[in-house]
């Protein structure tokens, strides 16, 4: 008997020896980001709407790391190094990324190899130019120019603008406390809207909201943003 | 000595003669433990098995049994299947993730792929085994034939209406073990392609089927040509309404089908109605028993003899039975203590029930000053209505299994505030007197109080009043009803209507409304598509029509629009097909509590969003067509991608 725990002894000396081998590979490390630009301009979105998809090669099945852009237009993913691709599926976006002949979404070559900062550029249908927001008297007001920036035949009318505010710093159709729209037929002179909104009753009691102005282009469900502003009323 | 030889010799004899036997006929044991395929397909009993096995297989997404969730093995429970698009509230902790969420994901409504292939290859297993027996006599093996293809055209066409055109698999499929798959890759058909099928199969197996309106839980006349009807419908108004949204589209027309050939779909979904409005396939009739309407209306989904159904999955005590009536019933008299009350329809659907005389309004609440109005019943506020509305739902005051259900949320005080309690049924003293008094009802609403009712009212339709349906061990039989009478009903209307033809679309409408005491007929000039969408959503309300019917209108992005619903959404544009509706509200009766007044003790009704309620439904382009999974396409690169996902 004293002779088999011995021998328990030394396979469970051997077992955690082997243990002690890494067993794992490293993690991924290098991280990739940067923003959907349109001239070097950062393109604001809607948080957690508008998906893109990274690609990878030489691992047999093909499937998407699926991911969305930030609020401001900022992306970032921690991968291995290697060839990658980048591309917007079709259809999403309130811009037009490139596309194929054959009507596919044109992709991004990345070479990854340690850090990498990437601007996607893109071709938004609408720019929000030049955005005033000021608060006073509990009202919030938004003046801006709405410039077209396709004009070929992709081009696409506004359906709407919206002022959106919020509480907190997401700012959107979905978030937000009050909205003043105004539909696309409704504006007289796209380079000189205003939109006015009431701040409602906060709980609690803030004596500032963040503000943003949303445009809405037909036929797509993504909409464009201004940059965030903070206003106080 | 003798003895032993007599015994030496018989036995000898005995295994001599034994041996004699051929080895083969020795050898071949029939098997007790399994059936063969040749065994089944001699005895119209044994195939009828088989076949029930395949019956119970489809799959719905809404259901009373609930569904076996796509790629898991955990249930979704039936009451779950109902609870969303706004139309009720869930009032179970564990799934107020359905109101807080801000939409659907890619993968929302898909099936597993892999079971239903499988699926697929099981019915056209029995397909090729059927038509190959030579046991089963004509009329039985022609009939089993002619019910299998109904159940693979019937799951296809589930398949199409949640993910488009899909593989369409009409044989069995076998791996030759050379390593090459490619002979068994189908690319994705035409959505059009699929509807055609679903179309021809129906005519094909028609009148293979019995005409006997008996003939409920298996395929019938009526059930092809109800599922026919339905199909063709769908079909059009994906080509007509699927022209104004061209992003959802795939240019090979896997998603999306050409405008032209929507009135060839109407006119297809027009005839079949028109076949078993007729009688052709028996005298289905609307379920007309007199008495209440409302009860009448309840009753529907009981009967299991009503001449209105059409095809159901049926249920059985000692067999299959399901737990929604337990999950359901009212929290205050359930038969199983701490199990009720989970399915609360919205206040968003109750409104838009129309008043008797054919108008939509808002329940008033308050006067033009923004005074509140007070009601000596409970039940007041909902007089004069479509008697659908206490048919389909269990309102405050209502009466279940010979009781009242206890909804009211507390009492309102002279000053305006509001004396109630986090407790159901809690007993207070109110201010100014000594005596303890319940100040909110035993069913809630509470917020976040789970199992009662949080909007203010429980689920009335499919809730069994048999004793004891309630418990968990029993469960109830009562069926789901996939396609009824009603129904054909609102798809000739439908048809009608988008074929120019308001004035017959009015007349098959009139029938369904006055069944629920809608006397008053529309014309032609009443019908509109507004008219179209409005009556298919207040009479099958949690039959599982939202979901499809949204999206075949390519609506569903614009009424789960991703914006919240505040209370002047709430109350206005009823009965606007583009109504947005995206987070259900309640509708809390109070009790005023104030001696100086004469309103003393009359109800008050406030609209309310239960707190819970924190997210808010937006449909994306990309939900219109649920996900086909990355490994569905790694391992067949000719299927393509859905649309804006």
């Amino acid at each position: 008997m004293k002779i088999s725990f011995r021998y328990i002894g030394v396979i469970a000396l051997v077992a955690s020896m082997a243990a002690c081998k890494k067993d794992n590979y490293a993690g991924p490390s290098s991280l990739l980001s940067g923003h959907v630009v349109y001239q070097g301009e950062a393109i604001q979105l809607e948080r957690n709407q508008v998906p893109f998809q990274i690609y990878q090669y030489g691992f047999g099945k093909v499937g998407p790391i699926g991911q969305t852009f930030g609020q401001d237009g900022a992306y970032s993913a921690t991968l291995f190094n290697g060839n990658y691709k980048i591309i917007v599926p079709n259809g999403q976006g309130p811009f037009l990324w490139k596309q194929t002949a054959a009507g596919d979404p044109d992709t991004v070559n990345v070479s990854l190899n340690g850090n990498k900062t990437l601007d996607l550029e893109v071709m938004p249908y609408y720019m929000i130019r030049n955005p005033q927001i000021t608060g006073s008297g509990g009202k919030v007001t938004g003046t801006f120019k709405a410039e077209k920036i396709i004009t070929d035949i992709n081009a696409k009318d506004i359906e709407r603008v919206s002022l959106y505010i919020n509480k907190s710093q997401f700012v959107s159709g979905g978030d937000n406390i009050a909205v003043t729209d105004l539909n696309g037929t409704d504006i007289v002179d796209v380079n000189n809207i205003a939109l006015t909104v009431t701040v409602p009753a906060l709980t609690p009691t803030q004596t500032y909201v963040y503000a943003r102005i949303g445009l809405k282009i037909a036929g797509l469900e993504d909409m464009i943003f201004s940059p965030l502003q903070k206003v106080s009323f | 000595m003798k003895k032993i030889v007599s015994i030496l010799t018989i036995t000898t004899l005995t295994v001599g003669w034994w041996g004699c036997k051929k080895d083969s006929d020795f050898l071949d044991v029939q098997p007790t433990t399994f059936l063969t395929t040749d065994q089944v397909f001699s005895d119209p009993n044994l195939a009828l098995t088989v076949l029930s096995d395949l019956y119970n297989r489809q799959e719905d997404l809404t259901s009373l049994d609930g569904y076996l969730q796509p790629y898991s093995n955990n249930t979704e429970p039936g009451w779950r299947t109902m609870a969303d698009f706004s139309e009720s509230f869930p009032s179970e902790n564990g799934s107020s993730y359905i109101v807080s969420r801000t939409g659907w994901g890619y993968d929302a409504w898909r099936l597993d792929w892999t079971r239903a292939y499988t699926y697929i290859r099981e019915l056209n297993l029995f397909l090729a085994r059927d038509s190959a027996s030579t046991g089963l006599s004509v009329a039985d093996r022609t009939r089993f034939y002619a019910e299998g293809r109904f159940l693979r055209a019937i799951f296809y066409f589930e398949m199409a209406r949640r993910m488009g055109g899909v593989p369409l698999i009409t044989r069995t499929l076998d791996y030759d073990y050379k390593g090459n798959v490619t002979s068994l890759q189908f690319p994705r058909a035409k959505e059009s392609d699929m509807y055609d099928f679903i179309i021809s199969e129906a005519e094909a197996i028609k009148n293979d089927l019995p005409s006997d309106i008996n003939e409920k839980s298996r395929a019938s006349k009526g059930a092809a040509l109800a599922m026919e009807c339905r199909a063709a419908l769908y079909a059009a108004s994906i080509a007509k309404y699927g022209a104004g949204t061209p992003s959802v589209a795939l240019p090979g027309g896997e998603v999306g089908i050409d405008a032209a050939k929507a009135t060839g779909y109407y006119n297809a979904a027009l005839t079949a109605a028109k076949e078993i409005i007729s009688g052709a396939a028996g005298p289905y009739a609307l379920y007309n028993n007199g008495g209440d309407l409302s009860d009448n209306f309840a009753n529907l989904f009981l009967d299991k003899a009503s001449a209105e159904t059409i095809f159901m999955e049926d249920f059985k005590t000692g067999g299959k039975t399901h737990a929604f009536t337990t999950n359901d019933q009212p929290y205050s008299f359930s038969d199983e203590g701490g199990d009720a009350g989970r399915l609360n329809p919205s206040l968003n659907l109750a409104e838009a029930y129309e008043k008797l005389d054919n108008t939509y309004a808002p329940f008033a609440t308050v006067d033009g000053g923004g005074n509140p109005i007070y009601y000596t019943n409970l039940q007041d506020i909902f007089a004069g209505r479509d008697a659908r509305l206490a048919g389909t739902i269990l309102l405050p005051d209502g009466t279940f299994k010979g009781k009242t259900v206890d909804i009211w949320a507390g009492y309102v005080l002279a000053d305006g505030s509001i004396f109630t309690s986090d407790e159901a049924g809690h007993h207070k003293t109110l201010p100014g007197t000594s005596t303890p008094v319940q100040v909110v009802g035993t069913d809630g609403p509470v917020n976040g109080l789970e199992l009662r009712s949080q909007s203010g009212f429980y689920i009335r339709k499919y809730l069994d009043p048999t004793t004891g349906s309630g418990r968990r061990g029993q469960g109830s039989t009562v069926a789901f009803i996939r396609y009824r009478f009603a129904e054909v009903l609102l798809n000739a209307a439908e048809a009608a209507f988008e074929l120019g033809d308001p004035a017959t679309a009015a007349g098959y409408m009139n029938q369904v409304r006055a069944r629920a005491g809608l006397t008053t007929p529309l014309v032609a000039a009443d019908i509109t598509f507004d008219r179209i969408v409005h009556e298919r959503r207040v009479e099958l309300a949690f039959e599982g029509h939202i979901l499809f019917d949204m999206k075949r209108w390519r609506l569903a992005h614009k009424v789960w629009d991703g914006a919240p619903t505040g209370l002047a959404d709430l109350v206005s544009n009823i009965g606007v097909a583009t109504k947005h509706s995206t987070q259900p509200w309640g509708l809390w009766p109070y009790k005023l509590y104030n001696p100086a007044s004469p309103d003393n003790g009359k109800w008050l009704f406030k609209e309310t969003l239960p707190a819970l309620v924190t997210g808010t439904n937006r449909f994306l382009f990309g939900n219109y067509y649920s996900l086909i999974g990355n490994d569905v396409i790694a391992a067949n690169p000719k299927i393509i991608r859905q649309p804006n996902q």
